[in-house]
């Protein structure tokens, strides 16, 4: 085994005969571009809502309540898709949510969210994380389409104005604070603070 | 038993004409084979703006948009801003204390079951023109017109 390691080691560790170095920079650059390119066309594709609900518990359950709400149909035409709130922009937020994405799959795969009822059950858990995210983020995939900046509070309803100019320009509270189930039915909030 | 199967026959036909009435009334009267263009859907008020109450023992208005607010087994999005303990964040008045009685006066930690399903009682207006007139009169119209007609009348 040893013996094999080091042979392999000699090989790549020696100059090339046969190729030369410009080739094989050449040839490093481009195969680098074709993996990276594949690596990024495969994270764009599981970055459709098309992939989100080719899984039927996605389809049956967060789809169908997502298009009773705001988010799916309004006065402006601008829609909401599953990624544009659960998907970072930035990459490295990207990959890692990524990986915490596939215990979801995993959870799909080996039938732990199979049925309505199973989902229902785990949906505390699975919101919690949610919450938990977009509090850490201060609700920035929200802010990536609602930019307070640019909020005009004197056509907001009151109610709205009032909490967006105080807690929310203080900084103190989050859309997600406020916001709970704006996208999908609430679990059981038995011990959720501010409910 | 004859005089069952007699009657049973105009009993009948009269039932049907009541059917037919109502969906010709829910219908417009346009016939079966035709669509007509729905009418307009009219917005809900959120002016936030507090409606007198016609009695005392009104139910309140709500004046404001209740759109996707939640209540049912697992939560009650109202109570989240009219609770007692939410109404320093809320900035909503607190639902009266009534709303914690149950039906002996006793005074409840949570809500009472009687009052969880607050749109039972507490509805959201639209802007548009009522369907059906309104000839309520309220106490204090009835009182200062009383008070205005001259004695013994
Ligand atoms: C893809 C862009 C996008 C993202 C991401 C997004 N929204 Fe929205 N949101 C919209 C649009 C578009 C509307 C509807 C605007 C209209 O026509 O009134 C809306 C409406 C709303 C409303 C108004 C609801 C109502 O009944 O009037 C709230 C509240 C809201 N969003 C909160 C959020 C929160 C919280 C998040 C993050 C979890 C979020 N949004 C993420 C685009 C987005
Ligand atoms: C302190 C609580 C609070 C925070 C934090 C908060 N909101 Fe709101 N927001 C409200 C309330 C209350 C309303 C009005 C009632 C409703 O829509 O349910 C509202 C309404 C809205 C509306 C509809 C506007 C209207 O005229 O009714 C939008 C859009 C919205 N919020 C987006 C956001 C976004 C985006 C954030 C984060 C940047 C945010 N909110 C943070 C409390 C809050
Ligand atoms: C407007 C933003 C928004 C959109 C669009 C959206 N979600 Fe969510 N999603 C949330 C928020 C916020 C939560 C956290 C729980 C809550 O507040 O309802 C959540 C929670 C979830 C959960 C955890 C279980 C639950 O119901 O709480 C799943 C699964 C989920 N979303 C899947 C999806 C899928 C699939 C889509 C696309 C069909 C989607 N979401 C679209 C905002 C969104
Ligand atoms: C985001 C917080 C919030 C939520 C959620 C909410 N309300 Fe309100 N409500 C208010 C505020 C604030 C007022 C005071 C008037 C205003 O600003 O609209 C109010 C006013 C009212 C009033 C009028 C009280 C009066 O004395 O005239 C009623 C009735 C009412 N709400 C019922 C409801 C019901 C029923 C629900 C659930 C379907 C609900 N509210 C959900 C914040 C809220
Ligand atoms: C069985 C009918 C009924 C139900 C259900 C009910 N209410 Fe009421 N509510 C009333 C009546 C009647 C009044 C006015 C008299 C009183 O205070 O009891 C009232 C008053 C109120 C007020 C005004 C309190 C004040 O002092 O200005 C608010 C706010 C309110 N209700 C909110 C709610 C909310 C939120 C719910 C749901 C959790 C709810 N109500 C459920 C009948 C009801």
């Amino acid at each position: 085994m040893k013996a094999y390691f080091l042979r392999v080691w000699q090989t790549i560790s020696r100059p090339s005969v046969h190729y030369s170095l410009g080739f094989l920079t050449l040839g490093g650059f481009i195969a680098g571009i074709i993996f990276w390119g594949g690596f990024n066309t495969a994270l764009e594709v599981s970055n459709t809502e098309q992939f989100c609900i080719s899984c039927h518990e996605m389809r049956d359950n967060p789809y169908d309540e997502l298009k009773t709400t705001i988010h799916f149909s309004n006065r402006s035409g601008v829609r909401a898709t599953c990624p544009d709130c659960h998907v970072p922009h930035e990459w490295t937020d990207k990959i890692a949510r990524k990986m915490q994405a596939s215990k979801e799959v995993w959870g799909k795969v080996f039938g732990t969210i199979s049925t309505r009822e199973k989902f229902l059950e785990k949906r505390r858990e699975l919101a919690e994380h949610e919450w938990a995210r977009l509090k850490a983020n201060d609700s920035l995939e929200c802010r990536n389409c609602h930019d307070f900046s640019y909020m005009d509070f004197t056509t907001q309803s009151v109610r709205a104005a009032k909490q967006h100019s105080t807690s929310l320009a203080s900084g103190e509270k989050t859309c997600i604070d406020c916001h709970k189930g704006i996208a999908h039915h609430l679990p059981d909030m038995e011990g959720v603070s501010g409910w | 038993m004859k005089f069952a199967k007699v009657m049973l026959v105009p009993m009948l036909v009269l039932c049907f004409a009541a059917v037919a009435e109502e969906i010709a009334t829910l219908r417009n009267n346009t016939a079966i084979d035709e669509d007509v263009n729905p009418e307009y859907i009219p917005k809900a008020t959120n002016d936030d703006i507090k409606q007198a109450r016609n009695y005392p023992m009104q139910p309140p208005l709500i004046p404001h948009s209740v759109r996707g607010y939640e209540v049912n087994l697992n939560v009650n999005k109202c109570m989240s801003c009219h609770a007692r303990s939410r109404t320093n964040d809320s900035q909503a008045p607190m639902v009266s204390v009534t709303h914690y009685m149950d039906r002996d006066g006793n005074f409840l930690a949570e809500i009472s079951a009687r009052r969880y399903f607050c749109n039972q009682c507490h509805v959201p207006q639209l802007s548009t023109e009522p369907k059906v007139a309104n000839d309520f009169v309220d106490m204090h119209t009835i009182m200062s017109d009383k008070a205005a007609k001259p004695k013994g009348q």
